[in-house]
C-alpha cells in the first residue's frame, strides 16, 4: 500500500503569486494513496526539509512528491533529504509548478488548475516509482580542451598545476588564438604578445600539457570521467619531431602570393609558413591549396633548404585516439562578416576595415610595421570614423541582438592610441551607448574623451560612399545636437559584431552540450553555474559560452579549471541509477537499440531460451552495459517490442503520467 | 518457369545444399496458393506450384524456418527479397542458414481485384501469362492479366532482386516511374476532416483478424506490444471504436522506416482495407525529410529513424522556421 507525502512550496512569491498552493495542497491530498498534503514557503530551507524528513518518518511514508522549482534545480537536494529520513532517494517526484507553470501563467485560476494537474502526474509516477541503488564508475585523469585561444590556455595550465593532464586541441597551426592579432590590451594598454606568450611558451614546456596543433576533434563518445575522442591531426606536410622553427623555408619558398590570414589577408605568406615568430608549436605547415610541389608535383625547394629534412610531401592526416575524464570547450570567436552591411561600404573601399584589421595595421608585427597606413594608397590617415554596433544589438535580422560587449573598450583605445601617436588625426566615434563596466574602464574611457580629444558622437553612420578622389563620404546623425553629419574621412574603422566560431556548433554536437540561438553555448545554470554545461563533464571556457574580454575570458578560464580539477580529483564517480535494460523474452535482437545509443552502451548475445513448446531455442539478445548507459532512453523509443525500459522512467511510469494528465 | 523451379529444387535437395524447401502449394482454391516447406522431390512433384497466383511473400517465414536444423532454399520474388534483405539487417533471418532463389515476377493476379470487377461465384483461374481465365459458376470470363493484378503488384516499386545466391528467369530493374505515391498524394490533398473521414470508413470496417500483423514481415516481435500485457494496451477492452483504429496507426508507426512496401498487409486483408497507403504515407514522408530511402534495398545502410546525422532536418521545427519548404 503506497504512503505518499505531498509537499507543494510558495517558492516565496515566484509560484504563490500564481498558484493557489493551499488549494493544490488540498485537492493532491484527496488523490490515491496521498496520506499527507502540506505547503511551505521554502521548501528547500532547512525547516522546509526538515518539514520532509519528519513527514517520512511520522507518516511512515514511501513516496514523496515535492511541488516547485525544476528538478534540474533541487531534485538532488530532495533525493537527499529523503535518504537522510530513511528511504530510497528514488522515492522522490517533483512536479515542476514554478518553470512549467506559476512563471509562464498570468491568471490564478488557470495557474492553480494545472499546478493540480501536474502535481496528480507525479503522484501517478511515484506509485510506480521502484528504490533504485547507483553504482559507480571510474574517472580517467586527463582533460581535453579543444580551443587553443587565451581561455583554452588558461584552462589548460591551470589543470595541469593541479596536476593533472591536459591535452589542447587547436585547429591552426600555433595556439595562441584572436590574442595574437591583437596589439595592445585594454585598459592597462599593455601589449597583448607581451602577456599572452610567455603563457604559450609555458603550455609548451609543461610536462603535463600536451598540444595538438593543426588538429581537430573528430568525434566524441563516452560520458562524464569516460570520454572518448578521435583527435584528427591533419596533414602539416612538416615532421614536427624534426622541425626546429628555423624559417628558412618560409623566406625560400617561391609561392609568394599567399593571402596571409594572420595578416587577415592585408599581406602575403609564403605557402610553406610559421604564422607569427612567437608561434607554438614553432613548426612550418605547407598550405596544400598553394603548394606547387602537393598540387602539381613539381617544385620542392622547401625541402631541397630544409637542414633538418623535416618536410614530407606524402604525410597523411593521423588519427589518435585518447580517453579523458573531462572536456572543456573553448572555441572561442570571430568577427562577423560584414557582407549584409554594405552601407558601410566594406566590400568597395580598402580603407574601410573591421577593428581587428586596424588591431593588424598599427601592430609593429603587420603589414605595414605598426605604421598606421591607409590600405588603399599607404598614406597616413589624417581623418579616422570609428562605428560602434556593427551588427551587435541589430534586431533588424542581419546582425546579431546581442551586444559584444569588447567593442566599445576596443574602439576607446583605438582612438586613443591614434591620437598619441598621430595628435594631427582627427578621430571619430559614432556610437549609440558607450558601455563601460569594469574596473577601470570607464576611466579609461573618459581619458580618450578628455584628454585625447576624440569625438565622441552619439547616432548611426547611416552611409558610407567612397569617392573618386580616395576620400570616404560618412554620412551620420548627431543625436544630441539633433544634426546630419557629413564627413570627408581618410579610413572608416567598423567595429564589427562577434559571434561564436563556426565550428563550435559541431562541437556542440559531438559533446552532445545545448546551445542558444546565438550558438553560444549554455551554461548549466545562467547564474549558479556559469562554466559547466548541462551535460555533465563538458566545461565552457571563454567567449565560445558568451562574449567576453580578455580579463574576464581568462577569469572564467581559471574558473573553468577549477571545476574540472574537482571532476578529476574524484577516484570514482556515482552513476545515475536511471539506465536501461532490456526484457530479453521480448527482445528480438533487432539492433535497432544499439543504433541509437550515443554511448555504446549496448551489446548482444546469443542465449538460450525455453520456449513455451518445451524446445530450447538460441535467440540473439540486447544486453545493456549500465556502467556505460546515461539514461537517455534513444533505445527505449527505438525499441520496436518494447523489450527496452529505463529504470525511474518506465514506460509504464510514462503511460500513468500521460493518463494523469488526461484524466 | 515452374518446371525450372522445381527441377532446381530437386538438385539442390538431392546434392544436400538444402535439406528443406519453402515454396507455395495450391490452397483451397487454384487462384489461392499458400506457402509451404517441402522436403522431398515427391512432395515437390505432388504440390508445388509457382504461376501467376504465388503472391505470398515467403521472407517472414524464413525467421523460424532459418532456425531450424540444416539449411533451407527459398523462392523470392523481387519484392521479397527487399523483405528478406531488411529481416537480414535486423537478424531476424540468419543467413547463413538460407539459399536464396530469385524468381522472375510479371505481377500476381489477385482474386479480390478480379471481385471488384463484379465477378462472382469464381470456381477456379488460369492464367497464360497474357489473359486470365476466369471460371465462375455462371460462365468463363477473360481478362488481361494487367487488369486482374493485386494492389500491390499493380503499383510494383521494383522488379530487381536485392538479395539471392542464384536466379532463375530474368532480373528487372527498380521501377522509378512507380506511381505507388498517387493516393497518398490525393490523401495529403485532403482537408484533416475530409481525410478523418477516408480513413474512418476505411479502418471501421477492421475486424482485428490480425492477418494484416501476421503476415507483416517487419512485425517479428517475439511478442508484439498489442500481445504484451506489461504494455498496458493489450487486450484491453475499446473505450470507443477509434480506439481500434489506433492498432493500424500504432502498427504503421512502429513498422515505420523498417517497412519495404510489400504490400502483403492490403493483399491479406479480408475486409479490403488499403493498410499499404499509411505505410507509404510514411515512406514518402521519410523521403521527403531525409532523402530517398528504401528499406530492404541492402543490409548495410542505416536508417533515417536509427540515425542521426548533421544534416538531419527537425521537421516540426523547420516548417516553423519556415525552412526546407
Amino acid at each position: 500500500m503506497h504512503r505518499i507525502g505531498v509537499f507543494v512550496c510558495h517558492c516565496g512569491t515566484n509560484i504563490a503569486g500564481t498558484v493557489d498552493v493551499k488549494a493544490v495542497a488540498e485537492a493532491l491530498g484527496k488523490e490515491p494513496g496521498v496520506v499527507s498534503s502540506v505547503e511551505y514557503q521554502y521548501m528547500c530551507s532547512e525547516a522546509g526539509q526538515t518539514l520532509i524528513k519528519d513527514a517520512i518518518k511520522n507518516l511512515k511514508l514511501t513516496g514523496v512528491v515535492i511541488c516547485s522549482c525544476s528538478p534540474r534545480m533541487h531534485e538532488t537536494t530532495f533525493r537527499r533529504t529523503a535518504a537522510a529520513a530513511g528511504i530510497n532517494p528514488y522515492m522522490v517526484e517533483i512536479a515542476n509548478i514554478r518553470e512549467q507553470c506559476s512563471w509562464i501563467h498570468k491568471d490564478k485560476a488557470t495557474a492553480t488548475e494545472k499546478a493540480i494537474i501536474l502535481g496528480r502526474t507525479a503522484i501517478a509516477k511515484v506509485t510506480l516509482n521502484t528504490p533504485l541503488t547507483s553504482m559507480e564508475s571510474p574517472v580517467t585523469k586527463r582533460a581535453l580542451v579543444i580551443g587553443g585561444g587565451i581561455a583554452g590556455i588558461q584552462t589548460a595550465l591551470d589543470i595541469a598545476e593541479a596536476g593533472f593532464e591536459v591535452d589542447i586541441v587547436e585547429k591552426n597551426s600555433t595556439i595562441g588564438g584572436k590574442m595574437t592579432q591583437i596589439d595592445k590590451t585594454f585598459p592597462t594598454l599593455d601589449c597583448a604578445a607581451c602577456i599572452l606568450t610567455p603563457k604559450m611558451v609555458d603550455c609548451a614546456q609543461n610536462e603535463k600539457i600536451n598540444i595538438y596543433s593543426y588538429s581537430e576533434v573528430e568525434s566524441v563518445s563516452g560520458f562524464v570521467g569516460n570520454f572518448t575522442a578521435k583527435i584528427k591531426k591533419k596533414a602539416r606536410y612538416v615532421d614536427a619531431a624534426k622541425c626546429t622553427g628555423c624559417g628558412v623555408c618560409t623566406e625560400k619558398c617561391p609561392m609568394k602570393n599567399v593571402p596571409n590570414e594572420f595578416n587577415l589577408g592585408m599581406n602575403n605568406r609564403r605557402a610553406i609558413y610559421i604564422p607569427f615568430a612567437q608561434a607554438v608549436p614553432k613548426v612550418a605547415t605547407i598550405d596544400a591549396d598553394y603548394c606547387n610541389m602537393l598540387k602539381k608535383g613539381k617544385c620542392g625547394v622547401c625541402a631541397k633548404v630544409c637542414t633538418a629534412g623535416a618536410i614530407d610531401y606524402k604525410q597523411q592526416d593521423e588519427y589518435v585516439e585518447r580517453e579523458y575524464g573531462a572536456i572543456v570547450a573553448a572555441t572561442g570567436y570571430n568577427p562577423i562578416s560584414l557582407e549584409n552591411y554594405d552601407e558601410f561600404a566594406y566590400s568597395q573601399s580598402k580603407d574601410v576595415i573591421t577593428s581587428l584589421e586596424f588591431e593588424r595595421l598599427t601592430n609593429a608585427a603587420g603589414p605595414t610595421s605598426g605604421q598606421l597606413l591607409r590600405p588603399s594608397d599607404g598614406q597616413h590617415p589624417h581623418t579616422i570614423v570609428f562605428v560602434q554596433c556593427v551588427g551587435s544589438r541589430d534586431t533588424s535580422g542581419c546582425g546579431k541582438p546581442y551586444c559584444s560587449k569588447i567593442c566599445c573598450m576596443y574602439t576607446a583605445k583605438h582612438a586613443m592610441l591614434t591620437r598619441d601617436k598621430y595628435p594631427d588625426t582627427d578621430v571619430y566615434v559614432f556610437y549609440i551607448d558607450v558601455r563601460t563596466p569594469g574596473k577601470n574602464f570607464d576611466e579609461f574611457y573618459r581619458r580618450a574623451v578628455e584628454e585625447y580629444g576624440v569625438h565622441y558622437i552619439k547616432g548611426m553612420v547611416g552611409k558610407v560612399s567612397p569617392r573618386a578622389d580616395g576620400k570616404l563620404m560618412v554620412q551620420a546623425s548627431d543625436l544630441i545636437a539633433n544634426e546630419q553629419l557629413h564627413i570627408e574621412a581618410d579610413l572608416v574603422v567598423l567595429a564589427a559584431a562577434i559571434e561564436p566560431d563556426k565550428s563550435a556548433r559541431s562541437v556542440a554536437t559531438m559533446l552532445t552540450a545545448s546551445m542558444d540561438t546565438n550558438d553560444f553555448f549554455t551554461e548549466a545554470h545562467p547564474k549558479l553555474r556559469p562554466v559547466e554545461s548541462p551535460t555533465a563533464g563538458v566545461f565552457l571556457s571563454g567567449v565560445c559560452q558568451g562574449p567576453k574580454d580578455i580579463p574576464e575570458t581568462v577569469a572564467q578560464a581559471s574558473a573553468c579549471a577549477a571545476k574540472v580539477i574537482g571532476l578529476l580529483a574524484k577516484d570514482k564517480l556515482t552513476c545515475n541509477p536511471c539506465v536501461a535494460h532490456s526484457n530479453e523474452n521480448l527482445c528480438n535482437g533487432c539492433s535497432a537499440c544499439e543504433k541509437v545509443c550515443p554511448y555504446g552502451a549496448i551489446t548482444y548475445s546469443d542465449k538460450e531460451f525455453r520456449m513455451p513448446d518445451r524446445t530450447v531455442a538460441i535467440r540473439r539478445v540486447a544486453l545493456v552495459n549500465p556502467a556505460v548507459c546515461q539514461g537517455c532512453g534513444a533505445c527505449t523509443v527505438a525499441c520496436p517490442s518494447g523489450a527496452m525500459d529505463l529504470f525511474g522512467f518506465s514506460n509504464k511510469q510514462i503511460m500513468a503520467e500521460v493518463d494523469a494528465i488526461c484524466k | 518457369m515452374q518446371e525450372a523451379v522445381i527441377n532446381r529444387a530437386k538438385e539442390l535437395l538431392a546434392d544436400g545444399t538444402v535439406n528443406r524447401v519453402a515454396g507455395w502449394k495450391t490452397g483451397e482454391f487454384s487462384f489461392d496458393t499458400t506457402p509451404a516447406v517441402f522436403t522431398s522431390a515427391e512432395e515437390l512433384d505432388a504440390d508445388f506450384v509457382y504461376n501467376d497466383f504465388c503472391a505470398p511473400n515467403l521472407s517472414k517465414y524464413l525467421v523460424k524456418e532459418s532456425r531450424k536444423e540444416g539449411k533451407l532454399l527459398v523462392f523470392l520474388k523481387p519484392c521479397d527479397t527487399y523483405s528478406f534483405n531488411q529481416l537480414v539487417k535486423e537478424h531476424r533471418i540468419l543467413r547463413e542458414n538460407v539459399y536464396v532463389i530469385g524468381v522472375e515476377c510479371t505481377g500476381k493476379v489477385d482474386a479480390e481485384t478480379v471481385k471488384l470487377k463484379g465477378i462472382k461465384g469464381i470456381t477456379s483461374m488460369e492464367s497464360d501469362g497474357e489473359n486470365v481465365t476466369i471460371h465462375t459458376l455462371y460462365g468463363n470470363k477473360v481478362l488481361p492479366k494487367s487488369e486482374t493484378l493485386g494492389t500491390k503488384c499493380a503499383t510494383c516499386k521494383s522488379k530487381k532482386h536485392v538479395a539471392y545466391d542464384e536466379l532463375i528467369g530474368n532480373d528487372g530493374e527498380v521501377d522509378e516511374e512507380s506511381k505507388r505515391f498517387e493516393v497518398v498524394e490525393k490523401l495529403e490533398a485532403m482537408t484533416p476532416d475530409e481525410r478523418y473521414e477516408f480513413w474512418r470508413g476505411e479502418l471501421s470496417r477492421c475486424i482485428r483478424c490480425n492477418a494484416c500483423r501476421n503476415v507483416c514481415p517487419a512485425c517479428t516481435c517475439e511478442s508484439c506490444v498489442f500481445d504484451n500485457p506489461d504494455s498496458g494496451i493489450a487486450q484491453k477492452a475499446a473505450a470507443d471504436s477509434f480506439e481500434e483504429n489506433m492498432f493500424h496507426i500504432i502498427r504503421a508507426f512502429h513498422v515505420t522506416g523498417r517497412c519495404t512496401d510489400c504490400g502483403e498487409c492490403t493483399r491479406v486483408c479480408p475486409q479490403n482495407i488499403p493498410l499499404h497507403l499509411l505505410n507509404r504515407k510514411y515512406i514518402k514522408d521519410i523521403n521527403k525529410f531525409y532523402g530517398d530511402f528504401q528499406a530492404g534495398a541492402d543490409t548495410i545502410s542505416k536508417a533515417p529513424l536509427n540515425d542521426y546525422t548533421f544534416g538531419d532536418c527537425e521537421p516540426s521545427i523547420v516548417y516553423s522556421r519556415g525552412g526546407n519548404e
